[in-house]
């Protein structure tokens, strides 16, 4: 049996699960619709226009926004006294096999060796859980995230030597949008990672892409400023919405980086589909929920 | 750029007046397939065993559905494409041994399937991807659905259609992939003008 918290928290993830998987934030649907505006190729514009339309309808009749409802992932961001906190990726878990019937998600989760789906999107380490633990946070904060397998396909980590720098970071990132095409659903959103070792740079790069809003530059002025240098490159690309051509490719690109070791330098790109699924939502321990992402009446 | 309305079943004449870049509104019945459904009918035809539906001038979608069970039957409730390049390895040989008339999809494919849809009279066309909602409410009803066994993404869902689209043709019947001059296009222009002005920058 759960506790009256426990099953505020199970509820939560649901709904914020529902929300992901039915109704695009906020800023990622004002990105599409700037792109639609500003786009002068008709058939990218033709294209834009069933995408924005998609979104409605999908929010309307709170259908999944795209058949592929991706991998599920949590980004948890907890204070280390919040109550609870070690049954937490139980109750992940099934939150997770529950929305996957109730709203319904499609199962993705696959083993590996013998292409058996689990049916409900969990398996061996799935869901994925990041884990945040922040002192004197008071609460928990989570995001769950669906990432699609398409928009997968191009990820990359690759270390550089430190000469090689900040041109490489950009030639790596530049040739990773062209090489993937129309296969990751543009206009995509890049996250860009810079750290000590690969697995750092592509950890930090998918955070890029979910943990911040579009139409954000990072605080840093050098990220912020190779953010703005890379998005406006990657736009000139005119590889365009689903590859048609047109002015849009990237609707944003996020740089989010750790401090490299002195003789590496680890770069991890990752994008995002258009249908750039989150949700999030912030849990007190006296039970109050406040969601995030999403305005909910 | 050129708007039709076409209905199944295709014929050899519908198909080989598209060119790229025109848009199809599909009506009548489509056949899903992913990589899973592509291996077992290729499988089955080379044991010159029959295919559980005659795909002679159907189209074939590359999708994994979200679905769900009532009463009533199944119900399609979000069915946009899936990756098209996954399936290259097979859709050549497919076109070749059923007669299917036109693959739907996104991302593009390559250079057998480019020779297929010009020996066979077959297109490849494009709806755009994640704009699955929308493309569910163009499914008007399952007619029967195959190989279950595989998972619900990668069975074979017979369906028909109203008016689905907008498809764009991207590898029309007379070798031309709209794709291949796209990427030159951008290739050129990365080389030529973005890496000496960007890497300048840095």
């Amino acid at each position: 049996m759960y506790s009256s918290l426990e099953k505020k928290i199970f509820d939560t993830v649901i709904k914020l699960l529902e929300l992901a998987a039915t109704d695009l934030p906020e800023d990622v649907e004002k990105a599409l619709e700037k792109a639609y505006e500003r786009e002068t190729n008709p058939m990218a514009k033709s294209m834009l226009k069933s995408i924005i339309n998609n979104v409605h309808v999908a929010r309307k009749w709170k259908y999944a926004i795209c058949q592929d409802t991706g991998t599920v992932i949590f980004y948890i961001k907890v204070d280390p006294e919040f109550p609870l906190l070690g049954k937490l990726p139980s109750i992940l878990r099934e939150a997770t096999v529950k929305a996957t019937d109730l709203i319904p998600l499609r199962p993705n989760a696959v083993d590996p060796f013998t292409g058996r789906n689990s049916g409900n999107n969990t398996g061996r380490y799935i869901p994925w859980i990041e884990w945040d633990i922040v002192e004197g946070f008071k609460a928990l904060e989570i995001t769950a995230v669906l990432k699609g397998g398409g928009s997968e396909a191009p990820s990359i980590a690759k270390t550089l030597t430190p000469a090689e720098g900040l041109k490489g970071l950009a030639k790596i990132v530049l040739e990773t949008i062209f090489e993937a095409g129309a296969k990751p659903c543009p206009p995509v959103v890049v996250g860009v990672g810079i750290g000590p070792t690969a697995d750092i740079a592509i950890n930090l790069a998918k955070k890029a892409i979910f943990l911040r809003p579009l139409n954000s530059r990072s605080d840093d002025p050098n990220a912020a400023k190779l953010e703005e240098l890379l998005l406006e490159y990657i736009n000139k690309m005119n590889l365009g919405t689903h590859g048609v051509g047109g002015v849009t490719t990237a609707l944003d690109v996020h740089v989010e980086y750790a401090y490299r070791h002195p003789a590496s330098f680890s770069v991890g790109v990752v994008t995002s589909c258009w249908a750039l699924r989150r949700a999030s939502a912030r849990i007190y321990p006296d039970g109050k929920v406040e969601f995030l992402s999403h305005k909910i009446l | 750029m050129t708007e039709y309305m076409l209905r199944t079943p295709l014929s050899e004449e519908d198909i080989r007046r598209l060119k790229v870049g025109d848009i199809v509104y599909l009506s009548g019945v489509i056949v899903s397939a992913r990589d899973a459904a592509h291996k077992r009918a290729l499988e089955l035809l080379e044991k010159g065993e029959k295919l559980p539906i005659d795909l002679r001038g159907l189209a074939i979608y590359h999708v994994g559905p979200v679905v769900r069970k009532t009463e009533r039957g199944w119900e399609i409730i979000s069915a946009g494409p899936t990756t098209s390049t996954r399936m290259e390895l097979y859709e050549a040989d497919l076109i070749a041994k059923t007669g299917v008339r036109m693959i739907i999809g996104k991302g593009g494919m390559g250079p057998r399937t480019v020779e297929a849809c010009k020996k066979y009279g077959a297109v490849y066309t494009i709806y755009p991807g994640g704009v699955a909602a929308l493309a569910a409410q163009a499914i008007k009803r399952v007619i029967d659905v195959y190989w279950l066994d595989l998972g619900i993404p990668e069975a074979m869902w017979v369906m028909e259609v109203e008016n689905f689209g907008p498809l764009t043709v991207i590898i029309d019947s007379h070798g031309n992939n709209f794709y291949d001059k796209i990427y030159r296009d951008v290739r050129e222009k990365l080389d030529k003008e973005i890496y000496p002005e960007l890497l300048s920058k840095l």
